[in-house]
């Protein structure tokens, strides 16, 4: 939910293989002449950055965007996106949200990360393998050196691992199962796991690297503290690895970003420059794309996309992402809180949870409401997601005449009233999905009150339970389906078990199925229990899916970017013409 | 006059506890930050934890009350979005609403007063017949459409000014200016044009009503026997005396371009305080929210003062007799 637009992919079965280590990535190219550059010293230890320092720093980042010496690189270009929200901080740890981690990923370098398939490639880890069930041995990249040109080596590895376990870091997700790292040599690292951890791998992807010199100077060795009454360093200057260096952060304005030549990777791009801007009204968004004073916009209304791919100076890129939406019914409670039915709780029989999936025609609002941007779904997890099959995409038919007669033999011919809580700016068009079911769900006698509201009223109801239907969105971080089993299907319970299960929905089956996944290593295995699992609670419709959501990307004609699962954009594969 | 401005001080504090006591005890509905600065597998525990770091736990009339303390003292605690100290922000935003302000009441008066003038005058022409037919849709057309139909013109169509931001700025101090470079100049014309229409049109129609009544007034009549010119009468007697109420109204309007500025800003996206204040309140960012209520009513105070300090220096009546000037 909170991974706001971040979206986590990966084709199935591709992450840890413990009895075939990577082999060392062909990216790195000892013999790039520019490995150190002959701007090293404009390339100064970020600064606070000052008013009256600010014109001398765009001046140094025009000086460096148009002198580089980067010989693929014939002229500079830079490339202007937008989209609604700005990024929150510059720090690696403190925000994991999804534009937040795409403007990270241009400074910052995790370990591992992710090509433009979501395929799994060595980054700053050369290569690795698991010398026992806990421990996997991690090979680093040499000579690469950080933005401020200290050289990268396993202490910073180790000391960004325990970063990002803080309490204070919003990674934790990521570091679950991670118990430490630990230095072997310079270029060799360790890292435990509490127990065998089948997603560590993927994990890593997300826990980004930073320089501990830097950090213990600046006195940021702990990610973003809502306690400390001042800004930290970190947030708003940057001093990673990765293929950009951030030149200028003005929040709500603009964060310039600018090539890194001393970049030890291969960039298939012709960008020099990067300008993320915030713009917030959508019309003004388009306007800006249209008039050509922006390259790409990451979040087009969908209303807008029709007429932005007939525009023939405009393209629109689409790409599915790893996020589902769906219907939750309070299954848990004996009365419900918000309905005319007293004494009992009409969502606790199946009978009802069959009817209404029978009159939610999911390929109308995929037509009417999505404009064809949405996959319509059976599932509870995407395509992208580990322990997604086909046969888990069989959805009944809509059949009103049978739902009627099951609301009828559950002692309900005359329907019954109930309030649905929506959201109103989270997901794409989510209010007017809402509204869409209320529809629908009325030809079965299901009297709707549509409870429409901000997300920041929103969430905090539903993390209350105080909610007897509700719409929700999940997106998948760690790219296993144990992610959603755990959180939101099983029984809610302590720790992570049933977190976000505010439907109530419990099947001891179901709970037992999840908790042979927490460890069990063997991919094929987790395969079956996953389907297993997700098969018993389709037919209990413990929830009701709706559709996984399509992103579109608008952008001129000109510029050619990868469209990942994640939504990200990397500059560092987008041409400018 | 010394106790007067005292007594307005008085009266200004007033007004901007009662600002801040109702903001506050509106916050309660805004909503829960906290389930936005914290990741989804964040505990309950951890959830009232930052609650309670934050003292949002407290019940309003505490938060206020620690907010009050805090405020005396210049600190307005610290950005539950940003991270960063609310004073600090509001710095940085000032300038840019200031200017953006500016610029807009400054086309109101260059462009209203004039044109108030030419339609009081030329009353019969077909062109003050559009002016002011023009006018009426200015005071009814809503901002954001207004700047949109603007964006749509200027910058889409026309590609000739930036749909979007401040452009280049200058640094001067804590200052940032986009007065000294030509993109800074271009960039403000469309946001300023947008939150000036309503003063424009409000003035001009304010002007026009304004002569037309002076000049049916007997000192005009005599001024004409005196045989003096034209430009003397309208200029020299007969606008210096339509002058007081436009100054209150200009005063009362220039308060309000900053506060309204929310929405040109929102349009534009013009990093000022009104932008900053929308993106608050979606993320229920108390902080900021309370500082900018307790800031534009401050404004509106001073402004209100200055406007009162004005008639002295305008209605010599007023330097006589404080009350019962008789008026027009």
């Amino acid at each position: 939910m909170f991974f706001n637009r971040t979206s986590f992919s990966i084709s199935p079965f591709n992450g840890f293989n413990p009895s075939k280590p990577s082999k060392p990535s062909k990216l790195f190219n000892p013999f790039n002449p520019f490995h150190r550059t002959i701007h090293a010293d404009l390339a100064p230890a970020p600064q606070p950055f000052r008013a009256p320092s600010r014109l001398a720093c765009m001046v140094a980042a025009a000086i460096i965007a148009t002198s580089l010496p980067l010989a693929s690189i014939t002229e500079a270009k830079t490339f202007r996106w937008a989209s609604q929200g700005d990024v929150l901080t510059m720090d690696p740890h403190a925000q994991n949200e999804g534009l937040n981690n795409a403007i990270s990923d241009h400074v910052y370098e995790p370990l591992l990360n992710r090509g433009k398939t979501m395929a799994i490639e060595p980054c700053l880890a050369l290569s690795w393998t698991q010398i026992n069930p806990t421990t996997t041995r991690f090979k680093l990249r040499d000579k690469v050196t950080f933005h401020d040109g200290t050289p990268f080596t396993a202490d910073d590895v180790v000391f960004s691992i325990t970063r990002a376990g803080e309490k204070t870091s919003n990674f934790g997700a990521y570091m679950q199962g991670i118990k430490e790292a630990k230095k072997v040599d310079n270029l060799t690292v360790d890292i435990i796991t509490n127990g065998p951890a089948p997603t560590l791998l993927d994990q890593l992807t997300e826990i980004r690297v930073m320089s501990r010199a830097w950090a213990t100077k600046y006195n940021v060795t702990r990610p973003q503290d809502f306690k400390n009454k001042e800004e930290t360093f970190a947030a708003r200057n940057a001093n990673g690895t990765g293929a950009f260096i951030l030149r200028a952060r003005e929040p709500d304005v603009k964060t310039v970003l600018v090539a890194n030549s001393n970049w030890w990777g291969k960039r298939d791009s012709n960008v020099t420059e990067v300008v993320y801007t915030p713009i917030k009204q959508d019309a003004t968004r388009i306007s800006a794309l249209i008039s050509g004073e922006i390259d790409l916009v990451l979040d087009p209304p969908v209303q807008d996309v029709g007429s932005l791919k007939a525009n023939p100076a405009l393209k629109v890129v689409e790409g599915n992402e790893n996020r589902t939406i769906f219907l939750a019914m309070d299954q848990g409670r004996n009365e419900l809180q918000y309905s005319n039915v007293k004494g009992k709780n009409p969502f606790k029989d199946v009978r009802v949870r069959q009817a209404m999936l029978l009159t939610v025609d999911i390929n109308a609002i995929q037509k009417t409401v999505m404009r064809g941007l949405s996959l319509p779904t059976m599932s509870m997890i995407a395509p992208q997601v580990r322990g997604y099959s086909k046969d888990l995409e069989k959805r009944p038919a809509v059949d009103t005449a049978k739902a009627k007669k099951l609301m009828a033999d559950a002692g309900y011919p005359n329907g019954f009233e109930v309030t649905l809580d929506c959201p109103n700016n989270r997901y794409i068009n989510d209010e007017r999905i809402c509204t869409a079911i209320a529809g629908m769900l009325s030809k079965i006698d299901i009297k709707i009150k549509l409870n429409s509201m901000p997300r920041v009223t929103y969430f905090p109801k539903i993390q209350n339970i105080d909610s007897s239907f509700h719409l929700y969105g999940w997106g998948v971080p760690t790219f296993d389906s144990l992610y959603t089993l755990q959180s939101v299907i099983r029984t809610k319970t302590s720790g992570g078990d049933g977190e976000q299960n505010y439907s109530g929905y419990s099947n001891p089956k179901v709970d037992a199925l999840i908790d042979q996944l927490k460890t069990e290593a063997d991919l094929a295995k987790r395969a079956t229990i996953t389907r297993e699992a997700l098969l018993i609670h389709q037919a209990d419709v413990g929830h009701i899916p709706l559709h996984h959501q399509i992103i579109p990307w608008a952008m001129r004609k000109n510029v050619t970017v990868v469209h990942r699962a994640d939504n990200r954009v990397f500059a560092k594969w987008a041409m400018v013409n | 006059m010394l106790a007067f401005i005292i007594q307005r001080l008085l009266q200004s504090i007033l007004v901007m506890l009662t600002v801040g006591f109702i903001a506050f005890s509106l916050f309660n509905f805004v909503g829960d930050p906290v389930s936005l600065m914290l990741p989804p597998e964040a505990t309950q525990a951890d959830r009232d934890e930052v609650r309670k770091s934050l003292g949002l736990d407290q019940p309003f009339y505490v938060q206020f009350g620690t907010f009050l303390g805090n405020a005396v003292q210049g600190n307005f605690g610290i950005s539950l979005r940003l991270g960063r100290p609310v004073s600090q922000l509001l710095v940085e935003r000032l300038p840019a609403t200031l200017e953006l302000a500016m610029t807009a009441a400054v086309f109101g008066l260059l462009i209203g007063i004039p044109m108030g003038v030419y339609t009081a005058l030329k009353r019969d022409k077909w062109t003050s017949k559009v002016l002011l037919t023009g006018s009426l849709v200015g005071v009814s057309l809503p901002n954001f459409l207004i700047g949109i139909f603007l964006i749509l013109i200027f910058a889409v169509w026309l590609g000739w000014l930036p749909s979007f931001g401040r452009g280049e700025t200058t640094a001067i101090g804590f200052w940032t200016t986009g007065f000294l470079t030509t993109e800074g100049l271009k960039a403000i014309i469309l946001p300023a044009i947008t939150l000036g229409f309503y003063p424009i049109t409000l003035i001009m129609r304010l002007v026009r009503a304004e002569m037309l009544e002076v000049l049916r007034t007997d000192y005009i009549k005599f001024a004409r026997a005196r045989g003096l010119t034209n430009n003397a009468v309208h200029f020299g007697h007969a606008l210096k005396n339509t002058l007081v109420p436009v100054i209150t109204i200009t005063g009362l309007q220039l308060g309000a371009i900053i506060a309204f500025a929310i929405i040109t800003e929102t349009v534009f996206q013009w990093p000022g305080m009104g932008l900053l204040f929308i993106q608050a309140v979606q993320f229920a960012d108390i902080p900021v929210m309370a500082a900018y209520l307790c800031l534009i009513g401050f404004i509106f105070v001073v402004v209100n003062l200055v406007v009162d300090l004005l008639y002295f220096a305008v209605d010599p009546r007023l330097r006589v007799e404080r009350s019962g000037s008789g008026g027009h």
